[in-house]
């Protein structure tokens, strides 16, 4: 049953509030590239993804590699708030021995396809991903989601080549266009151009959203899972630090905690009563 | 006559009798002519997976690939492989995905193409990788009879072939008689052991007849895995022969003989003499005329092994 912009809303908003308690706990990690994910992990998650949380290594799943793997508060929260793991795993981010280990990482941690952590490799592995899919002869896609500070990364262009080459239709990018990355803004560090023309340019199907409206995340999920002529990427326009007011556009919570006051006032404007 | 026949071609043979097992796929980075993935790619063009002239591509759609069940075996120059390491260390090792990474035209025995093909240092780098098992097989056929091992290993692999040929050792032997991770002891002396991989174990064993002619008898091994290293092979043929030298077309650093090295400091003071490239970059030569260039030919392993058996 698909579930309503409301409750996907609702999803995003819960997996908000336990990145916050995560990365203020482990007083390190990464809220900002978590926080304006997560929209994108809820509306792929809740409407798209075929995927079993009481069998995670089923073989004919989905794949979800998170490429930017540093934003693994935002896929720890869904993954708990999902099934995979418990809230109570949520508490191991960053914590010898924990399943929520610092980047995600596929050994330790249920329901993840990849041991990210490098920038540039998660295109690659989902590339494989998808040519073994058909192979196969299975239904199954790989979905990968790209910083777009990631796609500085040479690698990233050897993959997107590739892909198109191979016409790999089950292959689905996800890119969050927060526009920071760990310096500054990407406009200062690298400036990327017209990105949407680069990928059209590459031979991907390509189309732009507002990575926060949950409509239009909805429909970017349905574009994403209804183009199969060679790959697609969906340019998702999102706020880094999304929902917590000062982290918002700051290049500051790109890899930063929040101090006793500013958590306080991070749940409180998630809405937590405390 | 001894038969001659290089590596290269030992791997490209293996991958066609590795065949009929469908979960076997083959990539390749442009150089599939060189490396010999060429044959599997003619008659399994389904299964060969073309990632053009990038090498760090391949290596994770190899690691996603294996992932979802399959076997891939990834080749290019063993230089070349270079560029894709971090790609081997945080995509293939550190998950233990058993992806097998074939690089060929290594070491200054490539030649002619000069310093920049020459790879003397790629058994070191992939040797400090955990879960990764490193080969440098010595012959045509225990190359072909090591890579259809790997098949069903649950490591991933870097394995080092060779463009220009030498002596075939291995004819008509039983496959079983050559195992990853098992030394394999050529020649039985007592006087001194060479411990020698790839295009140097053949130079070993000419170093060997050279040093019978003064009563030298020298025990000969072909170390043609690196890593896991056969240490139990090592310390027998310390204790019988009190003295050791590993030859390698390779870095004196980080390679065979660091590798003995490192176990030899652990267990006892046996003498050690390291022949290798000394540090140093090549140049453009014959395979013969680089081997000499570099000291690395059957009179330099012989003059080892005398410095060696003179430090017992």
């Amino acid at each position: 049953m698909q579930p309503t912009i409301e409750e996907l809303e609702e999803l995003a908003r819960k997996c908000r509030i336990e990145i916050v308690k995560m990365v203020y706990r482990a007083q390190a990690g990464h809220p900002g590239g978590s926080l304006s994910e997560i929209d994108l992990l809820a509306g792929l998650y809740g409407t798209t993804m075929r995927v079993r949380s009481d069998q995670p290594d089923w073989e004919d799943r989905d794949r979800f590699i998170l490429s930017k793997g540093h934003a693994s508060p935002g896929m720890y929260a869904l993954l708990a708030e999902r099934g995979f793991i418990s809230h109570e795993d949520l508490k191991s981010y960053r914590v010898l021995g924990g399943v929520c280990q610092g980047h995600v990482d596929m050994k330790w941690c249920p329901g993840v396809d990849f041991s990210a952590g490098s920038l540039g490799m998660g295109l690659s592995y989902g590339m494989g991903c998808a040519i073994a899919a058909k192979l196969d002869g299975s239904e199954r896609r790989a979905f990968v989601m790209l910083g777009d500070g990631e796609i500085q990364e040479g690698s990233i262009w050897e993959a997107a080549m590739a892909a198109a080459h191979h016409e790999l239709g089950n292959l689905k990018v996800i890119l969050d266009r927060n526009r920071i990355q760990n310096d500054d803004f990407c406009e200062t560090q690298m400036r990327m151009f017209d990105i949407p023309a680069k990928w059209r340019a590459f031979g991907w199907n390509v189309k732009e959203i507002d990575g926060h409206n949950m409509n239009e995340v909805v429909e970017g999920m349905n574009y994403l899972s209804e183009t199969n002529d060679g790959p697609s990427i969906l340019i998702a326009h999102t706020v880094k630090g999304k929902g917590v007011s000062f982290m918002e556009d700051n290049p500051s919570f790109h890899g930063a905690a929040p101090n006793d006051e500013q958590y306080a006032q991070a749940l409180s404007e998630l809405g937590v009563k405390v | 006559m001894t038969r001659m026949a290089a590596t290269r071609d030992g791997y490209g043979q293996a991958l066609l009798e590795l065949a009929e097992n469908k979960k076997v796929v083959v990539l390749e980075a442009d150089l599939g002519k060189s490396t010999k993935s060429l044959h599997f790619r003619k008659a399994y063009p389904d299964r060969t997976i073309s990632c053009g002239i990038g090498e760090q591509n391949m290596l994770l759609v190899a690691a996603g690939m294996a992932s979802s069940g399959y076997i891939p075996f990834a080749s290019t120059f063993a230089i070349f492989t270079e560029r894709a390491f971090e790609q081997m260390r945080n995509g293939v090792a550190r998950p233990k995905l058993a992806v097998h990474l074939c690089g060929s035209h290594g070491g200054t025995h490539t030649g002619t193409d000069g310093s920049s093909a020459q790879s003397i240092e790629d058994l070191a780098i992939y040797r400090t990788l955990p879960n990764v098992t490193v080969m440098h097989p010595s012959d045509e056929v225990s190359t072909r009879i090591l890579t259809k091992q790997l098949a069903t290993s649950p490591n991933p692999s870097y394995m080092r072939t060779a463009r220009n040929k030498t002596p075939v050792l291995y004819d008509d032997v039983p496959e079983d008689s050559i195992q990853i991770g098992k030394g394999i002891e050529l020649k039985n002396g007592s006087d001194v052991a060479i411990v020698a991989c790839g295009v140097l174990v053949s130079e070993a064993l000419k170093a060997a007849d050279m040093l019978a002619g003064e009563g030298i008898h020298a025990t000969v091994v072909d170390m043609h895995t690196i890593k896991p290293l056969d240490t139990g092979l090592i310390d027998e043929v310390a204790q019988r022969c009190g003295c050791i030298v590993t030859a390698e077309d390779h870095s004196v650093i980080g390679g065979l003989g660091g590798a003995v090295a490192e176990h030899l400091s652990m267990t006892s003071t046996t003498p050690l003499e390291r022949v290798g490239v000394k540090d140093r970059f090549g140049e453009s030569g014959q395979s013969d005329e680089m081997l000499e260039l570099m000291q690395l030919s059957a009179p330099h392993i012989a003059n080892a092994a005398r410095r060696a058996i003179h430090r017992k």
